[in-house]
């Protein structure tokens, strides 16, 4: 059978520019292997966890960056360190639980142990065994434990979240998320204590850029979604802007709710319900807080790993984990600060009944993600065109654009040479 | 019924087995035939539900994948589920197994039970859903039982992209 997901013509890009991607970009795996090298292990940084998932030495989560498992793990002098999850000496992946606490990590195997700074510490026999006045075995002469640690990732935590680089020369973190992202990041993360809420995780049949376009296409919310286009949460005639870095690869998309109802967005639209009422209000008992400064909803895309959600109280980061590049795993984390009372808390609680891989507003995205891969498996000389407000780049004062997704692809072509 | 705790099994009213029995029979034949809008029914107005993973249930973390406070929301998802919701089209098939009466109390029949949900989607193969236990508490109301709490903690690591219907 003829596979055409594996043909070696060259991807045909459109002359006209990023806003049409050829549909073999979402399912070759020659391009995918070469992703995960450029996006994931070179020159970018990626989401870890958060801090208050591991508050004390030696609390430890395991977690991945791309493909690649890895351990986060807080050291008595209080720094984290992101080590890679397998064994230096023959490659088992060692650590076989989520999360927990640990003085040191031991591979059970032949019992290699490290610190936790991923540092060899003991190997057995590593002088031999003595035996009938004998030493037998011993590892050679010129073996240097230094030599084998693990391997050991770059890591900056900011304000509450820990992100790695496998990339030791990466840019420092602020100067990867640029002076037009940073402002929007540190209003979430301010400094502030956040409390873990709980996480949900799913797994969606598509490429993983398609997650990153999700949140990078504001022309969806209001049409696929009846809770955001009827209670005013996300539509077309908000205040709202688009914004991008100098890259085009991270992005926030900025809007404040209205009050929803009938007007000029809603006509024709058949996901808006004009009658709808909720027979129990409390999962949309939204109340501003003050350091919103504005916006109801800030959804920050960083490339390539996380999305970071205000949308009003419901916070949250979604991790983008690539699995080949017909699916990625996606893990919700959700949070609070620690100064919340208990009915902000509950409160987030409640309106977390929107997202996640059953939420009134997000479930959808996951099926439409899925629908799209199908389309682009059936004919990967295809290509999509997005082109609402135009095929050119750059931040707008309003959301009727999918310049977002043409930032996004003007700097994977970037990167990728295509 | 006996109102004491801790019944000992061998001791429980075989009267009030059979009926919970048919409870979660019930139960499982709405969620599964489609007629949602009968499946608030099932619960006391005051009802809690939940569809929680089982990692943030044990580690005690809030956070549930669908969490509810009353009847009124759960009609609130039917709506939601049939009118609002984009998504593929599936049967689901629920099977209970091992119900186990663990108290009854002035305050309820706490139940518990092992649940396994196969989805099939149009013109695909049958695949394994959602799994886990419900851990539930059941009143007598108006002489018919109710849940007036079912907590659905399943074990499934990662979802199937979405959950639509009710577990
Ligand atoms: S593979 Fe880990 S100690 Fe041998
Ligand atoms: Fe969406």
């Amino acid at each position: 059978m003829n596979d055409r997901t594996h043909s070696t013509a060259p991807l045909e890009w459109h002359p006209g520019g990023p806003s049409r991607v050829p549909y073999r970009t979402y399912v070759d795996p020659a391009l995918h292997a070469i992703e995960l090298e450029r996006f994931f292990n070179h020159d970018h940084w990626a989401y870890v966890c958060l801090s208050c998932e591991i508050p004390n030495a030696g609390d430890f989560k395991r977690t991945w960056i791309g493909e690649r498992q890895v351990i986060a793990v807080r050291d008595i002098d209080g720094t984290v360190s992101v080590l890679e999850n397998h064994c230096a000496h023959r490659g088992a992946q060692f650590c076989q639980k989520d999360h927990g606490n640990a003085t040191e990590l031991v591979c059970p195997y032949h019992q290699w142990s490290y610190d936790l700074k991923g540092n060899l510490q003991g190997v057995p026999f590593l002088r031999g065994v003595k035996s009938n006045g004998r030493i037998n075995g011993g590892m050679p002469g010129d073996f240097r434990k230094s030599d084998h640690g693990l391997t050991r990732l770059k890591v900056e935590e900011w304000n509450g979240v820990v992100f790695g680089s496998f990339d030791t020369a990466v840019a420092p973190l602020r100067d990867y998320l640029g002076p037009e992202i940073t402002p929007w990041y540190e209003r979430i993360f301010d400094g502030r204590s956040l409390t873990l809420l709980g996480y949900n995780r799913q797994r969606i049949p598509g490429n993983w850029k398609l997650m990153q376009e999700n949140i990078k296409d504001p022309y969806h919310p209001g049409l696929l979604h009846t809770w955001f286009v009827t209670f005013g949460l996300w539509r077309a005639d908000q205040k709202s802007s688009l914004v991008m870095d100098a890259h085009g690869r991270h992005a926030v998309m900025i809007s404040s709710k209205n009050e929803g109802g009938k007007g000029d967005v809603t006509q024709g639209v058949t996901s808006f319900k004009e009658n709808m009422t909720l027979k129990d209000a409390r999962v949309l008992d939204v109340v501003p807080e003050p350091w919103w400064k504005g916006p109801t909803v800030t959804m920050l895309t960083l490339f390539p790993s996380v999305i970071i959600q205000q949308q009003v109280n419901s916070l949250s980061t979604r991790h983008i984990v690539p699995v080949g590049p017909d699916a990625f795993d996606f893990h919700w984390t959700h949070f609070g600060y620690a100064e919340d009372t208990p009915e902000m808390t509950r409160r987030r609680l409640r309106q977390a009944n929107l997202f996640g891989p059953a939420g009134y507003v997000s479930a959808d995205d996951g099926e439409v993600i899925e629908m799209q891969q199908a389309g682009f498996r059936q004919h990967p000389d295809y290509q999509t065109v997005s082109e609402l407000g135009g095929r050119d780049i750059g931040s707008t004062d309003h959301n009727v654009s999918e310049t977002l997704i043409r930032g996004m692809y003007g700097y994977y072509r970037k990167v990728m040479g295509v | 019924m006996n109102a004491s705790a801790n019944n000992l099994p061998s001791r429980l009213d075989p009267f009030l087995r059979a009926e919970i029995e048919d409870l979660y029979a019930r139960y499982s034949a709405c969620v599964d035939s489609g007629h949602y809008e009968a499946w608030p029914g099932f619960f006391t107005e005051a009802c809690t539900y939940k569809v929680i993973p089982r990692e943030n249930h044990e580690r005690g973390l809030p956070l549930a994948t669908l969490a509810f406070e009353s009847r009124a929301m759960l009609e609130d998802r039917v709506y939601g589920i049939t009118q609002t919701l984009f998504h593929q089209p599936y049967y689901q098939r629920h099977s209970v197994s091992g119900i186990l009466i663990t108290e009854v109390t002035s305050s309820g029949i706490a139940v518990e039970a092992n649940y396994l949900v196969i989805r099939t989607r149009s013109k695909a193969l049958s695949e394994v859903f959602n799994t886990g236990r419900y851990i539930d508490r059941v009143v007598r109301e108006d002489g018919s039982l109710r849940f007036a709490e079912k907590c659905c903690v399943f074990d499934s690591e990662m979802i199937p992209n979405s959950i639509i219907y009710p577990i």
